[in-house]
């Protein structure tokens, strides 16, 4: 018995911690899945009805609107917190003398809840006080920089707050994998007389594909997931032009009591993360096991 | 790290450099500015009073400074119907910030130390099957907890909100310890063994005293993530156990009297105050979670 | 007298692939066992299993007499030194040293007292109270054997414990643990892939291939009579030149006949082996190929041969050259006239030589 004991006693501790993540996230994303294909409102059932949720999710203007608020938002920011993060990081890595005092600055927003940062920037942004009136004042009776109140514009709000957030955590991803880069390889470029900017662009970023790689899979998922910027921010409208599939999968949740709506947008949402992040893991898992 | 910025730098070239020097701390300095800005704006209007604001310039310094706002913010705000600024808000974050920061970081070290020195075969898929939790989109499991919580009979509890964050943070707490102990040789888990010491004496008397910067990290990023959390806080909590992200939302869109947004930006500030600090105290490991989290072993 | 190790048809896979496959040791009391061979041959894993780090898959191991087989490691009245030396970082070297005997709740004052031995032992009285991270590497080495002596255990194990340490260290540790061997008399079985570390050490010499065990015997036996291609090429260095040749039989014995690049082939008479098959493989040390002057015995004999390359080393010299489409290494006095480019006549000794099948390379005299 003490024998058993001594040789289990690993898995033993190991097993209530993997039974919690069997259930409560493989068995729920199972009963969310489940739901998602039945006639579920305000309670749940759960009698297989097929794709009627996903039918009517895909004909609902509303998820309409969420999803290509999806695709507009993610795709301007990451590609511009990329670009902000990877500059941000060169620019600190030519041996600059303030460059602790610099990168504390450039990190801390994500130190903040998203929440404060939608605070502060609906703040920021609001045309009555914030930037439109401050320009207005300097004498530019003309300035419009009305975006928070633009149903057209709102969703670029959202991505200057969330760059604003994230940018400095890229910048410092990237500044890490730039000192990784083999040492020795950039001195012999050097001896080589290459260019400094010639050793960036042929030789150290090209070496970084992992981390750009790393990155874009943060970030990414980071888009998929917002949801307190938002609602901290514009709270989903004006309207409901800026909806992202977080907060559409809340509201039908909790507002709408729609069950069967918020199961299958969650679903969406999975399936858009696996789709990222499921070849990511793959193949990390792979490679160490070799 | 070879220092690229200097290696070129012939005499004739010199001025040149200089000037592209100053352009580049230039630069740096701008995007210092993007940053601060949004911080800056938030202190100096929750330090003005609400006549000043409407008159006023946003990045203008008070002219006189008043702490009513804090003072409100604090204690007098009011979140819907109740008008008891953020301070029990903030007192009910800390009590579950505490006890789920504790017992997922106890169960990460555990279980990253079984994963790591106790391999037994299926160990790496139980890893990986709890590594992937951290990644799904927690959209996917609001209903069923907000149900299940129902059952068990904690929803809309302090003690609700903690399991929800220990089982949530179990993944990335657990990746933490793994990826550390991973790098400790197994060798030291065998000499022990010879030694005679068991599964818990090894841990109590070799691995956790090895692991005091780790823990840091990850109570760092733990506390981080539930004192930030908005998500599970809105879902699961009712009037009274709300953290203090949702009651600052709450402020901030609360519809009922005057906008004041001295009140906002204050409130805002305390609600920030405990991560800054943080990552000001001990930014270096709160970086290192950061790429731990996203930058896998 | 019992065995003090007795491994009977021991197994060990992982998964579908075999990682040691129908072992069978014993050793008597006071033996020095050395496991060798290259990396991946399952001697570490062999070391573990008897350790009881490892299940075993098949088979028996028991150690004084005790069938240990099923026994945790803590009970096998074995100690164990490292190559990494895995000291516990943030215990002193005093509290490294006493760790096994507080988990087994010793007192106090048996603890002291044994770490005043073992400390005066190693001449590690001043490091007690240091980390192992404020120590070199020899003084680890040193602490880690300190760790294993204060069990007094039945059986010592030690895994490949001198390879992190640098050239001259570790000709000084291999003698002291010689030394300790001899002093203590103690049992140990010690795993290396530096054959010259199992010729010092060994009272007897397992050689390890693929998971199969390749030869048994004492340093001497390896090392003259070698069981098969493997072990010849893998023991001694440089290591034993395996020239193809063909085999007539003679009326005053066996003609060995070896090609070459250019001119007449080697024609060498061996009178002692009789019986060969045609094809084989003649191994003969670097040693058995010297200067004819100084040789000089009924079983030599001269044939001039073209040197290729000349490198001195000190006390040798070493020539290298071609015999049968193979370099052949001959170790000539450091005072000898070979030239590169130029012919020398060698004297080869055949009464040391070793033949092999070429198809199944088992040893055929």
């Amino acid at each position: 018995m003490t024998k058993w004991l001594e040789e289990n006693t690993p898995k033993l501790v190991l097993a209530p911690s993997f039974i919690a993540v069997l259930i409560f996230v493989y068995g729920f994303i199972a009963w969310t899945a489940w739901v998602s294909f039945t006639r579920s409102r305000l309670l749940p059932r759960y009698d297989i009805e097929g794709f009627i949720q996903y039918e009517r999710l895909f004909a609902s203007p509303r998820w309409d609107t969420a999803l290509n608020n999806l695709f507009v938002f993610g795709f301007l920011f990451i590609v511009i917190a990329m670009v902000l993060g990877l500059v941000l990081a060169i620019l600190l890595d030519q041996n600059i003398r303030t460059e602790g005092a610099l990168r504390t600055i450039y990190l801390y927003p994500m130190a903040l809840s998203m929440i404060v940062t939608g605070t502060a920037w609906k703040w920021i942004l609001n045309p009555g006080l914030g930037i439109q009136a401050m320009v207005r004042g300097w004498g530019f009776e003309d300035f419009t920089f009305d975006w928070l109140v633009n149903p057209d514009m709102a969703i670029y709000t959202i991505v200057i707050a969330a760059i604003w957030q994230s940018s400095g955590f890229v910048m410092a991803l990237f500044l890490a994998g730039l000192r990784s880069v083999d040492g020795e390889i950039i001195k012999a470029a050097q001896v080589d007389g290459i260019p400094t900017w010639r050793i960036y662009t042929a030789i150290i970023i090209p070496s970084m594909a992992p981390i750009f790689l790393s990155a874009f899979i943060v970030l990414s998922h980071l888009a998929i997931k917002s949801f307190d910027l938002v609602i901290a921010l514009t709270g989903g409208g004006p309207g409901y032009a800026t909806d992202l599939p977080a907060t559409y999968m809340y509201a039908m949740a909790f507002s709408r009591g729609d069950i069967g709506q918020a199961a299958s947008s969650a679903m969406i949402m999975m399936m858009v993360v696996f789709a990222i992040v499921v070849p990511y893991l793959y193949s990390e898992l792979r490679t160490k096991d070799d | 790290m070879t220092d690229l910025s200097m290696s070129q730098a012939t005499g004739q070239n010199r001025t040149g450099k200089i000037i592209l020097r100053w352009v580049l701390y230039l630069a740096l300095g701008l995007f210092a500015l993007f940053y601060l800005m949004p911080l800056f704006v938030m202190i100096t209007t929750s330090l003005k009073s609400l006549d000043e604001i409407r008159t006023g310039d946003l990045i203008a310094l008070p002219r006189d400074v008043t702490f009513d706002a804090w003072r409100t913010a604090w204690s007098g705000a009011c979140t819907g119907i109740q008008c008891e600024g953020v301070r029990p808000y903030f007192w009910n974050s800390i009590l579950i910030a505490i006890p789920a920061v504790a017992i997922s970081t106890l169960l990460g070290a555990m279980n990253g130390y079984v994963v790591a020195q106790w391999r037994f075969r299926g160990a790496n898929i139980i890893f990986s099957l709890m590594l992937f939790g951290c990644f799904i989109p927690f959209q996917v499991v609001l209903l069923p907890m907000a149900r299940t919580l129902g059952i068990i009979g904690i929803a809309g509890t302090i003690p609700g909100l903690i399991f929800v964050h220990v089982i949530y943070g179990l993944g990335f707490t657990t990746l933490f310890f793994r990826n550390y102990y991973v790098s400790i040789p197994s060798e030291l888990t065998k000499a022990a063994k010879v030694d005679g010491a068991g599964f818990f004496r090894i841990f109590w008397s070799i691995f956790l005293p090895l692991s005091l910067p780790i823990i840091v990290v990850t109570v760092i990023w733990q506390f981080t993530q539930i004192w930030n959390d908005f998500l599970f806080g809105v879902s699961f909590s009712q009037a009274g156990t709300q953290p203090v992200t949702v009651a600052l939302n709450n402020i901030v869109n609360s519809t009922t009297g005057v906008k004041e947004y001295n009140v906002d930006m204050a409130a805002a500030i305390i609600a920030a105050l405990p991560t800054l600090f943080v990552y000001v105290v001990a930014g270096k490991y709160f970086i290192r979670g950061l790429t731990a989290g996203s930058v896998k072993g | 007298m019992s065995p003090i190790l007795d491994i009977n048809n021991l197994y060990k896979s992982y998964g579908t692939t075999e990682i040691l496959k129908d072992i069978n040791v014993s050793i008597e009391p006071g033996d020095f066992l050395v496991l060798v061979g290259p990396s991946g041959c399952g001697k570490s894993t062999l070391l573990n299993c008897i350790a009881g780090l490892e299940p075993i898959s098949g088979g028996a191991i028991s150690i004084g007499g005790k069938d240990m087989t099923h026994v945790s490691p803590k009970d096998r009245d074995i100690a164990m030194v490292f190559q990494s030396y895995a000291l516990y970082p943030t215990m002193t070297v005093a509290k490294n040293i006493t760790f096994g005997m507080k988990v087994r709740g010793v007192d106090q004052a048996t603890q002291d007292k044994k770490l005043a031995q073992v400390a005066a032992q190693l001449q590690i009285e001043p490091l007690l109270n240091r980390r192992p991270g404020q120590l070199s590497g020899g003084q680890r080495q040193r602490v880690a054997m300190g760790r294993a002596l204060v069990r007094d255990p039945k059986l010592f194990l030690f895994d490949e414990p001198l390879s992190n340490l640098d050239a001259k260290l570790r000709v000084e540790m291999r003698t002291e643990i010689k030394a300790l061997h001899q002093n203590l008399g103690a049992s140990m079985v010690y795993v290396t892939h530096d054959q010259i570390e199992a010729m010092t050490l060994a009272t007897k010499i397992v050689v390890m291939k693929g998971g199969v065990i390749q030869q048994i015997g004492s340093p001497a036996e390896i090392y003259n009579r070698p069981a098969n291609l493997f072990v010849a090429d893998f023991m001694g260095s440089p290591a034993m030149n395996l020239i193809p040749a063909k085999a007539h039989r003679a009326d005053e014995g066996t003609r060995i006949e070896i090609t070459r690049k250019s001119g007449e082939p080697i024609v060498l008479t061996d009178t002692k082996n009789r019986d060969l098959p045609e094809d084989v493989i003649l191994g003969v040390r670097p040693e058995d190929i010297a200067d004819p002057d100084l040789r000089g015995s009924e079983s030599t004999q001269a044939a001039e041969c073209l040197i290729d390359i000349v490198e001195p080393a000190g006390a040798d010299t070493f020539a290298v050259m071609q015999l049968g489409g193979k370099h052949v290494t001959a170790r000539l006095h450091a005072e000898t006239t070979a030239k590169p480019g130029q012919p020398k006549r060698l004297s080869f000794d055949l009464g040391k030589v070793s033949y092999f099948a070429p198809e199944t390379g088992l040893r055929l005299n």
